[in-house]
């Protein structure tokens, strides 16, 4: 299993295009992909329960990533968070 | 009167788009009749996803358009949506129109309690794609009158389908009677520079297709069926704000530099995080002061902590990693707090107010400096003390400042341990002693409003003498210009924050006096900008050495106005 944690930088917090990217990350990966800001972890699989968790900017959640592909997966995450997310 | 959603102004004719939406059939579907509800609620799905593709084929120029139909297609796959709809189905034998109904109903009502503007306006996605799969269900398709040239769109509500398959040539404005600033109609139509105004509330029944309708998206007004002689004001405003805008822009991303390639930063003078938004937008480098009384004065009580640290984190990413200068309590004189009972007094300028209210009442301001420690670890923040008097004043708030920053780190707590400390030079005693403040602090900010009626001994509010209120007094000057050598004489930074950093007439002549920061209201840096765009560090100091042996302010003006 691989936790990661992430500060959400944008200011208005993961807007709906990044959601659905993520969630499409999520998707595409065998690997059980859980994400949690300070209640219990969702699954990445709901556009809704992303946007439910209501991370805003300064927030800081944390995945866990575990499967057979979970390296390959924690990697698109990374770099999901690096790229799209870390964009003013 | 709604929301200013979108700037501009737009005159055209009404076009009206009314929509209907299913009523609950309350049908209970027998157990044969299970899988084929469930077959047509796929079905619909499947249909409403080659829709959403098509529509995204169409929309690839447009960035905003393409983002919502991707957004779109996810939440149809989405499991929450297709297992809830499911069990209503199976479970409670609804059928297919009516669970969707049902759980569309359920989900925008969920988004609607959420305190944050920007998911709770997420609601009109969940309507959206619920109408759509509705629709898809009931095998009927919206019959949609096509747009005629300057069209004004009015709705009750626009969904982002509707705004998508719309020919936006062909819309010059929108106005709804529901909807917010973080509404995808109001992303939409600022992406595509459409004016708008939106949460209007009833509109609708007083309007025909085809009325003359007026769009005001920069006051949030909409005006049915004008006279010619409002038509004709408002076709001025647009000539107005047209060329204003094209001003703006010329300037956003231009540098402060002058011709002669000096450097200068311009900031603002914000009241919370919106304001920080916008000072981006016209191209401030960060935020010279943050007025941290407001705050207080929209709270029924003392703000706690929590709320302080929220509000001053906020700021502080919204500045996206520009510096923001938080200038601690500053209330007694002019600007009374509700619920903090300040005793009445003959002098309130010479009374008890800032720094001397934080001093006397340590609980207030040690759980504002915990805040803005806090927060400091989201961007870069830094305090300021306002009305400092003494050396003896500062080093008393820096002590406490100290002891603040160990409880922190007592308790564990995360926060910026190294954030910058500053005063404002607004007092005479401040700025003859600048050499010595200098020495203790991290830089000053020089806040000319207060330090011209303290040395002037003018009250601006009172009728009688505020003609002799004047920041261009040679006595005023000779204090701005001794805070800032003293300041550069020690290397900490200084910058002007009050309102002659935004008077153009004192651009040059601060320059001269070797000022490189200057903060003021968003609104005004584009124009000081020019000023500084237009000429250089050299006349600059002309200005200064000339202006230096006037001995009044007339006489200083009168140079002045001339010289730019």
């Amino acid at each position: 299993m691989i936790s990661k944690e992430y500060i959400i930088t944008d200011p208005d917090g993961i807007h709906a295009r990044p959601a659905a990217n993520l969630i499409k990350i999520g998707r595409k990966f065998q690997s059980t992909i859980q994400i949690k800001k300070d209640k219990d972890p969702i699954e990445l699989n709901s556009m809704i329960g992303l946007m439910m968790l209501g991370a805003k900017g300064g927030d800081s959640i944390m995945l866990t990533i575990e499967g057979e592909d979970e390296l390959e997966a924690a990697q698109a995450i990374e770099d999901f968070f690096q790229n799209e997310l870390s964009k003013p | 009167m709604g929301v200013a959603a979108s700037p501009g102004i737009s005159i055209g004719y009404a076009h009206l788009i009314i929509k209907t939406r299913p009523t609950l059939s309350g049908i209970l579907i027998d157990d044969q009749s299970i899988p084929i509800e469930l077959e047509k609620f796929e079905d619909a799905i499947r249909t409403s996803m080659e829709q959403l593709e098509l529509l995204k084929d169409k929309a690839k120029s447009n960035l905003e358009e393409f983002d919502i139909l991707e957004s779109h297609i996810e939440l149809l796959q989405d499991p929450q949506i297709n297992d809830e709809v499911t069990t209503y189905i199976t479970e409670e034998r609804k059928n297919a129109l009516d669970a969707v109904t049902l759980v569309a109903n359920k989900m925008v009502q969920l988004f609607e309690g959420l305190d944050d503007a920007y998911l709770r306006a997420r609601s009109a996605d969940i309507r959206d794609i619920g109408d759509r799969i509705a629709e898809n269900l009931q095998g009927n398709h919206k019959v949609i009158t096509p747009l005629g040239p300057n069209s004004i769109v009015l709705a009750k509500e626009l969904s982002p389908s509707d705004t998508i398959s719309m020919d936006l040539e062909k819309v010059l404005g929108f106005a709804t009677e529901t909807g917010g600033a973080v509404s995808h109609t109001a992303i939409l139509a600022k992406s595509n520079n459409v004016p708008a105004v939106l949460g209007c509330g009833k509109l609708l029944e007083s309007v025909i297709h085809g009325d003359h309708i007026i769009v005001d998206g920069t006051q949030g007004t909409v005006i049915v069926n004008p006279s010619e002689n409002v038509k004709e004001e408002y076709r001025q405003k647009q000539v107005d704000f047209i060329k204003h805008k094209a001003y703006l822009n010329s300037l956003k991303e231009v540098p402060a530099i002058t011709n002669d390639g000096v450097g200068i930063t311009l900031l603002a003078n914000i009241s919370n995080d919106q304001d920080m938004k916008k000072a981006l937008e016209y191209g401030a480098k960060g935020a010279g002061l943050l007025r941290t009384e407001m705050m207080y004065m929209e709270k029924e009580s003392f703000p706690t902590e929590e709320e302080q640290y929220q509000f001053y984190k906020s700021v502080a990413i919204h500045a996206q990693g520009t510096p923001v200068t938080v200038r601690t309590l500053d209330v007694g004189g002019d600007k009374p707090l509700g619920y903090f009972d300040l005793p009445k007094e003959e002098n309130p300028f010479l009374g008890y107010r800032a720094i001397r209210i934080s001093l006397d009442q340590q609980e207030i301001f040690s759980t504002q400096l915990r805040a803005i420690l806090r927060a400091g670890v989201h961007g870069n923040l830094k305090i300021m003390f306002p009305m400092i008097s003494s050396v003896m004043e500062l080093r008393k708030a820096k002590e406490i400042l100290d002891q603040v920053k160990e409880e922190l780190f007592s308790e564990g707590i995360a926060f910026a341990p190294n954030i910058p400390v500053g005063i404002m030079i607004e007092v005479p005693s401040a700025a003859i002693m600048a050499d010595v403040l200098a020495k203790e602090v991290d830089f000053f900010s020089i806040g000319t409003n207060d330090l011209c009626q303290y040395t002037l001994a003018v009250d601006r509010g009172n009728e009688n003498i505020k003609q002799l209120y004047d920041p261009f007094d040679p006595a005023v000057l000779r204090l701005v210009h001794q805070s800032i050598e003293r300041a550069n004489d020690h290397n900490i930074s200084v910058s002007v924050c009050g309102e002659l950093a935004s008077d153009t007439r004192a651009t040059l002549l601060l320059m001269g006096m070797e000022l490189r920061e200057f903060s003021m209201s968003s609104t005004s840096i584009p124009e000081v900008k020019d000023i500084i765009r237009k000429h250089n560090i050299k006349k600059a100091k002309e200005i200064w050495n000339h202006v230096m042996n006037m001995d009044h302010s007339k006489s200083i003006t009168d140079y002045l106005e001339k010289h730019i």
